[in-house]
């Protein structure tokens, strides 16, 4: 309220003098700040001060027995050399990056191929197909994971009975937990499944604001409608696409719940990791806490290179507005 | 015509296919769940049983720790969400209504918190809350919950409160209100729906939730419904899974009623504006 501007902009007009001392002193002044104080209160707590405790345990030998004397032991370097001497890491590392690839490839094309669906099909069609969708969306992660356990189950699951059923093969007792292969592609299917709702409906959306006139310009021109495509609708899309992409990369990358509780907490082993689950196992599991965290830090840092352009993307956003 | 219109039956008969692919679990699962148990454990599935039975919902509800896990996620859940929504609802009006030195920073912050992995933060919050003794408590999931669902709370409130027309607030100043009259008579009512909407997704956030539940509650009667539902199967060779279905279906009703009334609300949140580009 003691603003200088506030009180320059008040002896100028001294009649609404109350009005737009008010307005000028809030808007330059500490209200904003107080207004916010208590998020960013929040988050130095819980987000700010852990990951600076992340960095120290990260240079420290840290275990149950320094948990209880919550004291650490100086270690330098020493973590971080020893995950990247390690053959685990690296190959987690690289199953890791072949898993997002593969689940981010399914979840966008099949989302596009969905919301391209969505266009084409009958409103009655497209009600149904919808609502089928917002279902499949709402359903929780770790329900999902134990229906898709029952369905796949070696015994009398349906996904066997279905499918020998189909002629497609004789799957009848086939054990789909038996390979990492397997194992990982039932998580993938499981992932894309439950992700392809969003990624449909966010691009129908999209779909619908690509404006008639264009692609009704190019058909009269004699366009074919793959060229409408590439050369109309898609780039339209691009900056969907790019935002749904990055998002599904971070999302896959970082994946956690589905890949641990399907493929089941005894059957995880170092040939089967995945980063979220090497970082459990390794840190958390065996209480090597210092050696959890080195792991931590190597893979916030890959997910915040990864992230850079979403945030780029949606922060330009948020400042336009 | 006639091309055309075979070519949309040819596109119909695609889209239920698919309806059918993608609901199928969700139907699997209601279907089993009411299942006798010799139809459940059948080699030849029955899709749907001619003798119906609640009996796995009586099971499910009576194992060990069923009523104790809803219990404390809802203790959990209501007071994350109740605490986050008011301190993201005063961030949300700063970003909204006030330009500020920081702003930027603190945009930026929002959405990049969203992006961090939960799994690369659980042991220095582990490590930190051990150190305050809040390992096994609810508090210590609480906190955790409320610093997981700030970030999106407050970027979705901030678009709440943008579309309100500004013209609305001002007409109200120019009557003579002040700003905080103003704030409680027009924008608190109007952004109400928003509020709520919010709270909902904030809600099913935290139901949800796995990972942080189940490092920082040991103790079984301290757990959530998640991590309750996680430990249903066991070690036990014959599995029960009429009960396992049953208690998944009850897991899910709350989250799915919830999630299909503020859908189209906040659906477009994590996109919104990329499609103006």
């Amino acid at each position: 309220m003691t603003h200088p501007d506030g009180m320059a902009v008040a002896a100028e007009a001294p009649r609404p003098r109350r009005r737009r001392l008010t307005r000028a002193a809030i808007g330059r002044g500490t209200v904003p700040y107080l207004l916010i104080l208590p998020v960013v209160g929040v988050l130095g707590a819980l987000l700010a001060y852990p990951i600076y405790r992340l960095v120290i345990l990260s240079l420290q030998k840290y275990t149950l027995f320094e948990l209880i004397r919550h004291k650490g032991v100086w270690v330098g370097l020493d973590n971080f050399s020893s995950i990247l001497h390690d053959q685990v890491f690296w190959h987690t590392v690289l199953r890791t990056v072949i898993f997002t690839v593969a689940n981010v490839g399914l979840t966008i094309a099949g989302g596009l191929a969905l919301a391209l669906l969505l266009v084409r099909v009958s409103g009655w069609v497209r009600i149904l197909l919808t609502s089928g969708l917002v279902l499949v969306w709402a359903m929780p992660q770790v329900v999902a994971v134990q229906v898709w356990y029952w369905m796949t189950n070696y015994q009398n699951g349906v996904v066997n009975y279905v499918l020998t059923q189909l002629h497609i093969g004789d799957f009848f007792q086939h054990d789909w937990y038996a390979s990492t292969f397997s194992q990982l592609s039932l998580v993938t299917l499981l992932i894309v499944w439950g992700a392809l709702p969003f990624v449909a409906i966010t691009l129908y959306a999209a779909l619908s604001q690509v404006p008639r006139e264009l692609v009704e310009a190019a058909e009269i021109d004699g366009a074919r409608p793959r060229r409408v495509f590439l050369d109309v609708t898609l780039p339209i899309l691009t900056p969907v696409l790019l935002i749904l992409t990055s998002l599904s990369i971070l999302w896959d990358f970082g994946v956690f719940t589905q890949a641990y509780l399907l493929i089941g907490p005894s059957h995880i082993t170092p040939g089967n990791y995945l980063m979220s689950i090497y970082l459990f196992q390794e840190g958390f599991q065996k209480a090597d806490y210092g050696k959890g965290s080195a792991i931590s830090i190597v893979m916030l840092v890959i997910v915040a290179a990864l992230s850079f352009f979403y945030v780029r993307k949606m922060v330009r956003v948020g400042e336009v507005e | 015509m006639s091309a055309r219109s075979a070519r949309r039956t040819g596109w119909n008969v695609v889209g239920v296919a698919v309806f059918v692919v993608m609901v199928f679990p969700v139907f699997w699962m209601i279907s089993t769940a009411f299942k006798p148990t010799d139809e459940v454990n059948s080699q030849t599935p029955t899709w749907f049983s001619g003798h119906p039975t609640v009996q796995h919902f009586a099971d499910a509800i009576h194992k060990p720790f069923f009523w104790d896990s809803v219990k404390n996620s809802v203790i959990i859940v209501l007071i994350a969400v109740a605490i986050s929504m008011v301190l993201a609802f005063l961030a949300a009006v700063a970003l909204a209504k006030y330009r500020f030195t920081g702003r930027k920073l603190f945009i930026v912050l929002m959405i990049g918190i969203q992006m961090l992995p939960g799994a690369g933060l659980i042991i220095p919050l582990y490590v930190v809350l051990a150190r305050y003794h809040q390992v096994d408590t609810l508090t210590g999931v609480i906190v955790v919950y409320i610093s997981a669902v700030l970030p999106f709370s407050v970027w979705t409130l901030r678009g709440f409160i943008l579309g309100i027309p500004k013209e609305l607030e001002e007409a109200a100043m120019v009557d003579g209100s002040t700003r905080l009259g103003a704030f409680a008579r027009i924008l608190l009512p109007l952004v109400a729906p928003g509020l709520v909407a919010t709270s909902v997704f904030a809600f099913i956030t935290s139901w949800n939730e796995y990972i942080f539940a189940r490092i920082l509650l040991n103790d079984q009667s301290k757990q959530t419904v998640t991590v309750w539902l996680s430990y249903f199967l066991g070690t036990s060779r014959n599995t029960d899974w009429g009960a396992l279905m049953a208690a998944s279906t009850l897991t899910a009703i709350p989250v799915v009623v919830f999630f299909l009334l503020v859908q189209r609300r906040i659906a477009f949140g994590l996109t919104a504006g990329a499609v103006k580009g």
